[in-house]
């Protein structure tokens, strides 16, 4: 377990130096941040030396060097736009996305495994085909057409939903505002979960289905039928165990995407999320804070691939998270 | 009344090209505590044989006609749930590779408890207690801590143990194994073979013992098929097969066996090889390789012919009969 955790934080040390090298180096290539900074009316000396005193003059590497060691010590810079610690910034809105994400997650997970399974078992039937053709739309519709039809029937045509914001919400620690505990934030959790859910959807269908049809050639399965078990037991126990191996990895690395995709549907439900923030955040050449939010993704990509480990080494005995024999 | 009696059996693969017949006029009888060895070259539908009498056969395969009489129960007819009580209760079957059989995410007695309480009404207590007792016949070393390992904590040998003690827990009336040492490493096959036969005959437990190898019928068994291209050419007591074959593609199996040939002589492998299902030549489907044959092999498909005690689906053979009766009555 202790080798694990050590070879799981060599992993995230390196993931971690190259997103601070890559988000730190693209800030120079950002465009000047002192035009946000700044009015019109400074003179060209101020500028130069407001710049000296930001280190915006310093070589690459001593900008770097400060960066590093500063990040160690939570301090990823100033946002220029809020005047206050990025990461703060960041931190303050990422409750708004994890429970987008989360809620996304949810919806895939209790419609993805019951619709895959159902359409292994029943091949032929015509709602597995009718389960599959949809699939393959719901593949090729980008997030934010997906998004707009959404906002446009249930918000505006039926009037069902609101279509932008987090609604009502609740203090629940540390400052993290919950959706999930009024009517009027799960409300207005529905349309952005359910478009941010419709890009992994088709994908972990099709997934779980194709794993499960595999699984159910399996010779262990038809030995399960050779010992006269139940259906159910052999659908749910010995082929749904099985199949889930595959796509707890795979799932695990698109929870990481989906927070990538979030800026998306952020943007189209003017949720206030990190995404949101981060497009914003592009828009006004805000540096420390465009640096704070890749570190932040970066971090979670990192900490659901561990949770994802730990997970699948729980269902597979085969995997030993010790590395002992 | 024989325990299992196969009759007319037909089993065809719905196929996008078309039907094919996998099995074709099946038939043959079993009693209690018997063993029948099931030869034949690879895809001569031995395994489908085997699967087809538990109804077990995976679409796109069917029965498509026929009887599997057990207990004089149609098997070929009868509801899943009646299936279902049969299967690994009463007829169980042993699979060919250990190492795909046991589900890798169960551990050994989870799969072996499953099982019992299936057909028992059973608390896990007592279902885990027998479960260590069928390990312990099977010869697994210290079955109590075996129980609660993982397939990948075993042997080949070890898991192929544990699926005949799967096989034997609920002291069925037949056991279905499909070349249940092939997949095993050569030193221990032998070990495995002796302990299955063994624990048959302990429990007067009939066994359908599927294999390549014709030594392996002449040790074991008491009956035996050789099945070509779907259907069944020969049968017979093992003893009168190994020793008097009959038809010509049973001898050359004979042939090509190891220990029938004098040393440092070269095998007689039967030349050409078994055609798939859908190129079945029209007569005798072995009529391209063999030796001896005649006109009328390639347009009629042959009959059984009686010899001794064995049944055999030749044109020479019955043609040889034929005069050896004519110059009888003569
Ligand atoms: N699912 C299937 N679909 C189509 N054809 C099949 C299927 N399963 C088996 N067959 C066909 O049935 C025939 C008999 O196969 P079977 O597996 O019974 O052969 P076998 O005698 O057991 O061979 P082996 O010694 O290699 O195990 C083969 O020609 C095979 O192509
Ligand atoms: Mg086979």
């Amino acid at each position: 377990m202790i080798a694990f955790f050590i070879k799981r934080l060599a992993q995230a040390i390196v993931v971690m130096f190259v997103i601070s090298i890559i988000s730190f180096s693209i800030q120079d290539n950002l465009g000047d941040p002192l035009r946000e900074m700044v009015g019109q009316s400074v003179s060209e000396a101020e500028r130069q030396q407001l710049r000296d005193e930001l280190g915006l003059n310093d070589p690459f590497l001593v900008q770097y060097g400060r960066f590093v060691k500063n990040a160690l010590q939570g301090d990823l810079g100033t946002s220029y736009f809020f005047k206050e610690p990025a990461l703060d910034v960041i931190l303050a809105k990422l409750p708004a996305t994890l429970e987008l994400v989360f809620g996304a997650s949810l919806i895939i997970i209790f419609l993805s495994v019951p619709l895959g399974v159902y359409s292994a078992i029943n091949p032929q039937s015509l709602f597995s085909k009718a389960v599959m053709g949809l699939s393959i739309v719901g593949i090729s519709v980008p997030v934010f057409l997906t998004a707009i039809g959404l906002i446009y029937l249930f918000a505006i045509e039926l009037n069902w939903m609101p279509s932008y914001g987090r609604g009502e919400t609740v203090d629940m620690f540390w400052g993290w505002e919950s959706g999930f505990f009024t009517a009027d934030g799960l409300a207005h959790l529905v349309l952005p979960c359910v478009s941010l859910a419709s890009i992994m959807l088709p994908l972990f269908i099709r997934l779980i289905r194709a794993e499960m049809m595999e699984v159910l050639q399996s010779e262990y399965v038809k030995f399960a039928w050779a010992k006269g078990l139940n259906p159910r037991r052999i659908y749910f126990l010995h082929a749904l165990k099985n199949t889930m191996l595959p796509v707890i990895t795979v799932g695990g690395v698109q929870i990481g995407t989906m927070v990538a995709y979030t800026i998306l549907t952020e943007t189209v439900f003017q949720w206030p999320g990190m995404g949101f923030l981060f497009l914003e955040a592009i828009n006004r050449v805000d540096t420390p804070l465009i640096v704070a939010y890749l570190i932040v993704v970066g971090a979670i990509f990192v900490i659901t691939n561990t949770i994802v480990d730990l997970v699948y080494g729980l269902v597979n005995p085969t995997v030993n998270l010790a590395g002992k024999k | 009344m024989a325990l299992l009696e196969v009759r007319n059996l037909e089993v065809s693969f719905g196929l996008r090209s078309g039907a094919v017949k996998a099995l074709r006029n099946i038939n043959f009888t079993l009693d209690r505590g018997e063993r029948l060895g099931l030869v034949g070259e690879s895809g001569a539908g031995k395994s489908v044989l085997g699967f087809s009498i538990l109804n077990l056969i995976a679409k796109p395969g069917r029965i498509t006609g026929g009887e599997i009489l057990f207990e004089g129960q149609n098997l070929a007819s009868m509801s899943d749930r009646d299936l279902r009580s049969i299967r690994g209760n009463r007829i169980s079957m042993i699979f060919q590779d250990p190492m795909m059989t046991l589900n890798p995410v169960l551990t050994i007695g989870q799969q072996m408890v499953e099982c019992l309480m299936a057909h028992r009404k059973i608390s896990r207590d007592n279902a885990r207690t027998i479960a260590v007792q069928k390990l312990k016949q099977v010869q697994i070393p210290s079955p109590e801590t075996r129980i609660d390992q993982y397939p990948h904590e075993l042997s080949g040998g070890m898991r192929q143990r544990v699926v005949i003690a799967i096989g034997l827990l609920m002291d069925p009336d037949i056991i279905i194994a499909d070349e249940p040492t092939t997949a095993l490493d050569v030193t221990i096959q032998a070990e495995i073979m002796e302990l299955m036969v063994e624990l048959c005959e302990r429990n007067n437990v009939a066994l359908i013992l599927i294999t390549h190898d014709l030594g392996v019928v002449s040790q074991v068994t008491q009956k035996a098929i050789v099945m070509y291209a779907g259907r069944v050419i020969e049968q017979g007591p093992t003893r009168e097969i190994i020793n008097d074959a009959q038809h010509p593609y049973t001898q050359g199996l004979m042939n090509a066996l190891p220990q029938m040939a004098i040393p440092g002589q070269r095998l007689n492998q039967i030349r050409g090889s078994m055609p798939g299902l859908q190129k079945i030549p029209t007569g005798c489907a072995f009529n391209p390789r063999c030796d001896y044959v005649m006109d009328i092999c390639h347009h009629q498909l042959p009959g059984y012919t009686a010899s001794g005690n064995c049944q055999v689906a030749c044109h020479m053979v019955a043609e040889m009969k034929k005069s050896a009766q004519a110059s009888e009555e003569v």
